[in-house]
């Protein structure tokens, strides 16, 4: 690795990109714990006093823990039957497996409230069915914010645990059975220890999504306080300071949280290596289950694909005429028509595009410098730097949402802060500090792929820095950067959770606006943004699958941080 | 331990979509005791054939007996074969002692006790010192004997090799042939290793089973497979040498090289006899072939090519007239690149064969 040749050259790059991480990141996360000291610990007394800000907490973490649960039972034994067993439905289901991360975080809770919901076509179809008078069940509370993480953070499980089953060495399994170790054996002896790196990263990411998850608890709630929606009620009633006190304890046990799986992960640290190739799937031997697979899998396709069927459905519904009845029952494509005639409702989708090309593009110039000078110089502060790019990750979107409030809310040159808030320009602020970790790790991935010598081959030849640049170092970082732009812009266009605390009228993304029209009961046009939006981050994804040809799997595994 | 005789009869293995057989009616009885070598070129089934040894990979047909008890469709965890695989499989998560004793567990071994045989096993191997480290600290030798010694720990009736000697550099493989074949000796145990590598089987093996293309050519002791091949296919595979056509005369055949005749006693292979092939052609092997003057009556002309130092002798590349290329050893530097020289047999009897179709052509 060719470091410390031109020092003056990677800190010309560096200290901008310290600059604007530190300015960025670190400084609102310093505004929120000095506001919550503004008062002394008045603020932090008024916290432990409170039984609402305790059970907030406690609710936050529960959440979290069973989220957790809920996710690794339903990923984990899919991960195994579709990477291990072959049976018939399987690429079908395969194919499908991944479908509910592609939903936005508000458009999965909505398709959630359109099927399961009091009102909802599952519900009522039950309660039709069963001539009940009242709904079967209500959405509401602890279980229906774990369902709906079920639902959706499952993916993480499933993805790492069948990347890891991948990778993991078939002869190792062999090795086992051959010293006379049975199935139970291999699997707690051998395989499962062999996955816990992967297990515990998917855990660990879905431990964070849920406790800085949003929307669910905000739809689903009820009554139920968990810590990121007090924030946002804290704030609306003017107790900013409690509501900085609040994002620092939220902040702060995701960091505690990150801590811990770190401690983990480090305790048990080894490579594995894919030499011996991985293990083949076997079929389903019992006659019974063979002749019970396609319609399980069947059912299994079909409920992981209905909230997006169903979102689609009531996209041609017409407002208020969806009443008591189990479907809606007129269809009409006046949604579509009203999205496409009128200014204001126009307006959220050209909102939601440019702030989203603003921030990824933002996210790609500073991530590959970034990641350039993680993974391919060696300077003093090169640590630190990796810390700046990560911290985005281990803080909740409300918790980052409120330090952009608390720092960029006035002109004031002495202590570095902008007016921001009020304006157009916080959201994609918001969107590309979210961002960063994203497309940083993706392109951290791709050097790290390069062999470091390339660099020196090249300058070796007589390259300039910047031939050196363009002609060696950009191109090993395509992938990374294509992977990474999409996940960020895939997560802007949908972003919810930062954008409901610091959007305004003019700048309100499409989350927001399908909100408030949720709020207006217009069902049918809250559904049409919803399909515009899946549409949308498909639309994007298919790009830069089109523009890099296959996107590389570990990179796409590298950063997927689509908190709820 | 008490070494159990393997026996493969038939066996046939195709995969699903696969043009031809990957094994093709092999037949292959391996004594108690016995270190048996499957030798082949890659894509010659040697390790399916192991893999059905071990119960690894079906058999689409044949059986495999321990024994005499059939124990084709016996699952891998209950056949009690030891196996080393090529990158040894170590368990990363356990340590070099915990993976020796890891078919002791399988087998209820308490783990105080398993973990003393290890111990003695890792000991007997030459690594009882490294029992606590973690296996990715090893080196390839390392690895390979404690690979090695995780497979012996638990007393295989069989012991299955997969490449052993594959993984090491160059240096560290000679001397760890001489080792596995006397650690594998002192345990007593029935072996069956595959390499790609004859050099590999000769050190190691009492007895070599030579495959092509799923199909076993030749089964039998490394001298007989180099100075009696069953076939051409043998006689190219194993040992270097130059084939040419030859004139059968029974106990003896001529053969004629750019119009030059040498007569030479031949051995044929088992059970060929006289004139039963279209033709026959004779291995010339290096050692069997003396340099002289160019001008000396009755030797082949030729010309040297390449001249290479092999240590106790000079390998020399020798074109002859009529476009035939031999090597030639010689303990002595004799003449230079580029330089005429005559060709003679030097030893008899050469190995003849059943003409080849190469050499109708």
């Amino acid at each position: 690795m060719s470091g410390g040749r031109r020092p003056m050259a990677t800190w010309a790059f560096a200290l901008p990109i310290f600059g604007l991480l530190l300015w960025s990141v670190v400084y609102p996360n310093i505004a929120v714990v000095a506001g919550s000291l503004e008062q002394g610990l008045a603020h932090w007394r008024a916290f432990a006093a409170s039984p609402s800000d305790r059970e907030a907490l406690v609710t936050s973490l529960e959440v979290s823990v069973l989220s957790v649960i809920a996710s690794t039972a339903v990923g984990l034994p899919l991960a195994f039957l579709l990477s291990r067993v072959e049976f018939t439905g399987r690429r079908v289901l395969s194919a499908v497996a991944t479908l509910p991360a592609a939903l936005p975080p508000l458009v999965g809770v909505v398709a959630f409230l359109f099927l399961y919901g009091e009102s909802g076509v599952i519900t009522r179809g039950v309660q039709a069915a069963l001539g009940l008078a009242e709904a079967p069940w209500r959405l509401t509370g602890v279980w229906a914010i774990v369902f709906v993480h079920g639902y959706t953070m499952y993916v993480y499980v499933y993805l790492f645990v069948a990347a890891g089953l991948e990778r993991l060495d078939g002869s190792l399994g062999e090795a086992a059975a051959g010293l006379g170790a049975g199935r139970w054996m291999r699997l707690r002896r051998v395989t499962l220890p062999l996955l816990t790196p992967a297990l515990a990263g998917a855990m660990l990411l879905v431990f964070m999504s849920s406790l800085g998850s949003f929307s669910a608890p905000y739809v689903f709630g009820g009554g139920l306080r968990v810590l990121s929606t007090q924030i946002v009620a804290s704030k609306l009633n003017g107790n900013i300071g409690v509501a900085y006190v609040e994002t620092t304890v939220l902040a702060l046990s995701a960091v505690a949280a990150l801590a811990l799986f770190r401690w983990l992960e480090r305790r048990r640290r080894y490579t594995i290596s894919g030499k011996g190739g991985a293990a083949v799937r076997s079929p389903v031997r019992s006659p019974v289950l063979r002749a019970l697979a396609p319609a399980a899998a069947a059912a299994l396709v079909l409920a992981l694909v209905l909230p997006h069927l169903m979102v689609l459905l009531v996209s041609f519904a017409r407002d208020g005429a969806w009443t008591t009845q189990v479907l809606p029952p007129e269809y009409t494509l006046d949604s579509y028509r009203r999205l496409a005639t009128q200014r204001e409702l126009w307006r959220p989708i050209v909102n939601s595009l440019s702030m989203a090309a603003i921030a990824t593009a933002a996210n790609v110039v500073v991530c590959f410098v970034a990641a350039w000078l993680i993974v391919l110089r060696r300077f003093r502060g090169r640590a630190v730097l990796e810390l700046l790019v990560a911290l985005p990750w281990a803080i909740p979107a409300t918790a980052i949402a409120i330090g952009l409030a608390a720092t960029f809310n006035r002109n004031d040159i002495a202590t570095g802060r902008i007016l921001l808030v009020g304006t157009f320009w916080i959201l994609p602020l918001a969107y590309f500090v979210r961002g960063v970790p994203v497309v940083a790790s993706a392109v951290e991935s791709s050097l790290r792929q390069m062999d470091p010598s390339l660099e020196d081959a090249a300058r070796g030849l007589g390259a300039s820095w910047w031939l050196t640049m363009r002609r060696v170092i950009l191109p090993a970082a395509r992938p990374g950067l294509a992977a990474g732009a999409m996940l960020a812009a895939v997560s802007a266009v949908g972003e919810f959770v930062a954008s409901v605390v610091l959007y305004t009228h003019a700048n309100r993304p499409i989350s927001v606006e399908i909100l408030a029209q949720l709020r207006d009961l217009s069902f049918g046009t809250a559904a049409a943004y919803s399909v515009l939006m899946i549409a949308l981050v498909l639309g994007i994804t298919l790009a830069a699958r089109l523009g890099e040809g296959r996107l590389d799997r570990e990179v796409t595994e590298g950063g997927t941080v689509l908190a709820s | 331990m008490s070494a159990g005789a393997l026996s493969l009869a038939a066996v046939s293995r195709r995969y699903p979509g696969a043009a031809r057989a990957a094994v093709d009616g092999v037949t292959l009885d391996v004594a108690a005791g016995e270190l048996v070598a499957l030798v082949g070129a890659s894509g010659s089934g040697k390790t399916t054939t192991l893999r059905i040894a071990a119960g690894y990979e079906p058999a689409d047909a044949g059986t495999v007996t321990l024994d005499g008890r059939d124990i084709t469709g016996l699952p891998p965890e209950h056949r009690g074969f030891g196996m080393v695989f090529q990158h040894y499989a170590l368990f990363p998560h356990l340590s070099v002692a915990e993976n020796v004793a890891f078919g002791l567990e399988a087998r209820g071994v308490g783990k105080s006790a398993r973990l003393a045989r290890a111990r003695l096993a890792l000991d007997g191997v030459g690594l009882g010192e490294k029992a606590a480290r973690p296996v990715q600290a090893l080196s390839g030798g390392e690895q390979q004997r404690v690979a090695l010694a995780r497979a012996l720990v638990i007393e295989p009736r069989v012991l299955l090799l997969d490449e052993p000697l594959s993984n090491l550099d160059p240096t560290l493989r000679e001397s760890m042939r001489d080792e596995l074949r006397q650690m594998l000796r002192r345990s007593r145990v029935t072996a069956l290793f595959v390499t790609h590598d004859q050099e590999d089987a000769f050190a190691v093996a009492d007895r070599i089973a030579l495959l092509r293309e799923g199909r076993l050519l030749q089964v039998g002791t490394p001298e007989a497979l180099y100075h009696a091949p069953a076939s051409r296919a043998v006689a190219d595979f194993i040992g270097r040498g130059a084939i040419v056509p030859a004139g059968d005369e029974g106990t003896h055949a001529r053969v004629t090289v750019g119009g030059v005749d040498q007569r030479v006693a031949i051995t044929r292979p088992p059970g060929e006899r006289a004139g039963a092939a279209a033709g026959i052609e004779v291995v010339l092997r290096p050692e069997a072939l003396a340099l002289t003057a160019a001008d000396v009556a009755g030797a082949w002309r030729g010309e040297v090519r390449a001249l290479r130092f092999a240590g106790a002798s000079f390998a020399y590349t020798v074109a002859l007239a009529g476009g035939v290329v031999v090597e030639v050893a010689s303990s002595t530097r004799l003449a230079r690149e580029g330089e005429p020289v005559g060709v003679r047999i030097a030893r008899e009897p050469l190995a003849a064969v059943p003409a080849g179709p190469e050499a109708a052509a």
